[in-house]
């Protein structure tokens, strides 16, 4: 079965979000949307399931807040 | 220079006002004439009513795939297209000032046909045509407009105006192939729902002596054309078809002026190479469909019943398979050998198909025009990965060629009995493959069912069922996931109509049955 896992799994959490962070140092707000968009289809590649995928898709949109609050 | 020079038929003034035939099509375009042809292959009497007198005005749909070539070789036209036209295997996609990637399609060899030729719609129908005119019974009509109809239970009626005074004629059926701006469709009130693209395109056919290779190319956001895409491919006649996605705000009055679209393909190829406009157009998309293609004795085919973007090549393609698909089945209805009811599997059949070409070219379309920053900040970082990465390149989506529809799930076809795991499904189209030092495809009978019959084995022969003796080993047993013993029933269209690993000729004879509509 794959299923999305969102149990903590990142070994180094304050490392992995930093990473992130820095990768946008200095980027325009739109090559900061590029990068992310690249970055975003790496890791989907390298999941290489489209149900993985759609679930964190789900996911996400589930927890942005400005979503939540919108929903009746 | 251009070999084509676009004929004028003869237009005739009516002779039988008031006459009753079996079949009308309004429209010869591309899938009317198909669809006529078809049917006078079969034998049948069919009268087409056209308002224009001439071939399609301009290349329009230039790439003709794989299975439309394989419809046009049982219709007899194959071969001239395959001489006439260019084949491409290779391709390149340029982001900005870069290459990003290029490809090659590598054909797989056994097939009688490429997996598609480019050459312009004019040529094609001018063939068929010809071709209409050589069985003696396709009656062509030119200036005979379609004006006015009343769709009746037991025939339809047409109100036909012409430069030497309207008519009008019955037909039990009517086939609807009057292109997007159908009339026949407007008139019966039929809702044709989907999606507007807001974005227009220049088409330009330019005829230039160029020793490009014959490949197709296909820029985003090039240069010489910033802020939009650009693609050229290559047909007949040292024409090649300029597409400039020029954006929703342009004017499509300015934009069509010679000048301007002569200054646009001269900062594309350079000042070195010179080149004339043989034609130039501006369109739109839409990606859209009639809810239902059959209404009582009245059923549409191709851009009347559906429309999708060009990037794909499937609004010929799909309308020529509609025509596939009706053909052996009207012609069965009126031949009485099968029920009226048959013709709702048009409907089954080819309505999931038009959906599978709409999503397919819209989503093309989505691509080359993103409608967000977000979808555009995807798109651009496809084709940035896709320069270093080979998993991006099957992203980049500058148009899906159009395959054949598999027909999951017809009601014509009879369900497996044994598990079936290798080769084409049950409903696909018939796989071509070496045979006899010809082709499999070649083999199939043109008008009625076909039993591919692999090695050893000799059910009983069934009426109106041909036999063809296929090796149990080999590129076509492979490709039909068959072994020594098994046997496989095709459909006129040659589509997969049921299989067996052991069969009877009662099998055989329940499946044809099935498949013609004969089965409550
Ligand atoms: C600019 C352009 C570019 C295209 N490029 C491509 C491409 O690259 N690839 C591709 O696959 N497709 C392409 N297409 C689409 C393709 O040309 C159509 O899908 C195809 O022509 C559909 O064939 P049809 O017979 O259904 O309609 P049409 O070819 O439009 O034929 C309709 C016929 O009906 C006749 N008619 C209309 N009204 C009446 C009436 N009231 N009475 C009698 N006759 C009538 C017309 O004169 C015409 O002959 C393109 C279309 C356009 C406009």
């Amino acid at each position: 079965m794959t299923a999305l896992d969102t149990s903590p799994r990142l070994d180094d959490p304050d490392l992995a979000f930093q990473s992130l962070v820095e990768a946008h140092r200095d980027l325009t707000p739109e090559q900061s949307r590029r990068l992310d968009a690249r970055l975003v289809l790496l890791l989907a590649n390298h999941i290489g399931s489209i149900t993985v995928l759609r679930e964190a898709i789900a996911a996400a949109q589930e927890t942005g807040w400005d979503v939540a609050e919108a929903k009746p | 220079m251009p070999a084509f020079e676009p004929p004028h038929y003869p237009f005739r003034p009516p002779i039988d006002d008031g006459a009753r035939h079996s079949v009308v099509v309004a429209g010869g375009g591309l899938v009317g004439l198909t669809a006529a042809l078809d049917l006078a292959r079969r034998g049948q009497r069919v009268v087409v009513l056209d308002d224009d007198d001439t071939v399609s005005t301009g290349s329009r749909a230039i790439c003709f795939a794989k299975r439309t070539l394989e419809i046009y070789d049982r219709l007899g036209i194959g071969a001239a297209i395959r001489e006439k036209g260019t084949t491409w295997n290779t391709g390149k996609v340029f982001f900005g000032e870069r290459e990003v990637y290029g490809f090659d399609l590598l054909p797989e060899s056994g097939h009688r046909n490429p997996a598609f030729v480019n050459l312009q719609q004019y040529y094609v129908e001018h063939w068929l045509v010809e071709a209409c005119l050589a069985t003696g019974l396709v009656d062509l009509r030119w200036k005979h407009r379609v004006a006015g109809i009343v769709n009746g239970a037991d025939g339809v009626t047409l109100m036909i105006e012409t430069p030497a005074g309207n008519y009008s004629l019955t037909t039990d059926w009517l086939l609807a192939c009057d292109g997007a701006r159908s009339l026949v469709r407007e008139l019966l009130g039929l809702a044709f729902v989907g999606k507007v693209f807001r974005d227009r395109f220049l088409i330009a056919d330019v005829v230039m002596h160029a020793d490009f290779p014959p490949e197709r190319r296909f820029w985003f956001e090039p240069p010489f054309h910033r802020g939009g895409s650009v693609l050229l491919h290559r047909q007949a006649d040292d024409v090649w078809r300029i597409d400039f996605q020029l954006g929703w705000d342009a004017d499509p009055e300015a934009e069509r002026e010679p000048e301007r679209v002569a200054a646009r393909v001269r900062a594309m190829l350079g000042p070195a190479i010179p080149f004339e406009l043989e034609w130039v157009s501006i369109y739109t998309f839409r990606c859209r469909r009639i809810e239902k293609f059959r209404h009582g004795r009245t059923i549409f085919l191709g851009d009347a019943a559906h429309q999708v973007s060009p990037f794909g090549a499937r609004g010929g393609n799909g309308g020529v398979q509609d025509a596939d698909n009706l053909g052996w089945k009207l012609d069965a209805v009126l031949r009485a050998e099968a029920p009226a009811t048959l013709l709702e599997s048009y409907d089954t059949e080819r309505i999931p198909a038009a959906d599978e070409n709409i999503l397919n070219s819209a989503r093309s379309t989505d691509f080359i025009t993103p409608k967000s920053e977000a979808a555009r900040a995807y798109r651009d970082a496809v084709l940035e990965l896709a320069a270093r990465h080979d998993f991006a390149r099957p992203l980049v989506n500058s148009g899906r060629l159009s395959r054949p529809a598999v027909l999951r799930n017809s009601p014509l076809s009879t369900p497996d009995e044994a598990p079936w795991p290798e080769g084409a499904p049950l409903g696909a189209t018939a796989p071509d493959a070496p045979l006899d030092k010809g082709f499999l495809l070649d083999r199939t009978d043109r008008n009625g069912f076909t039993l591919l019959v692999f090695g050893e084995g000799a059910p009983e022969p069934v009426p109106g069922v041909k036999r063809v003796d296929v090796p149990a080993e080999g590129v076509a047993a492979q490709r039909y996931g068959a072994g020594a013993g098994d046997t496989v029933l095709l459909r006129p269209d040659q589509h997969i109509a049921a299989r067996w690993r052991r069969c009877d000729a009662a099998a055989i004879r329940g499946a044809r049955n099935r498949a013609l509509g004969r089965v409550a």
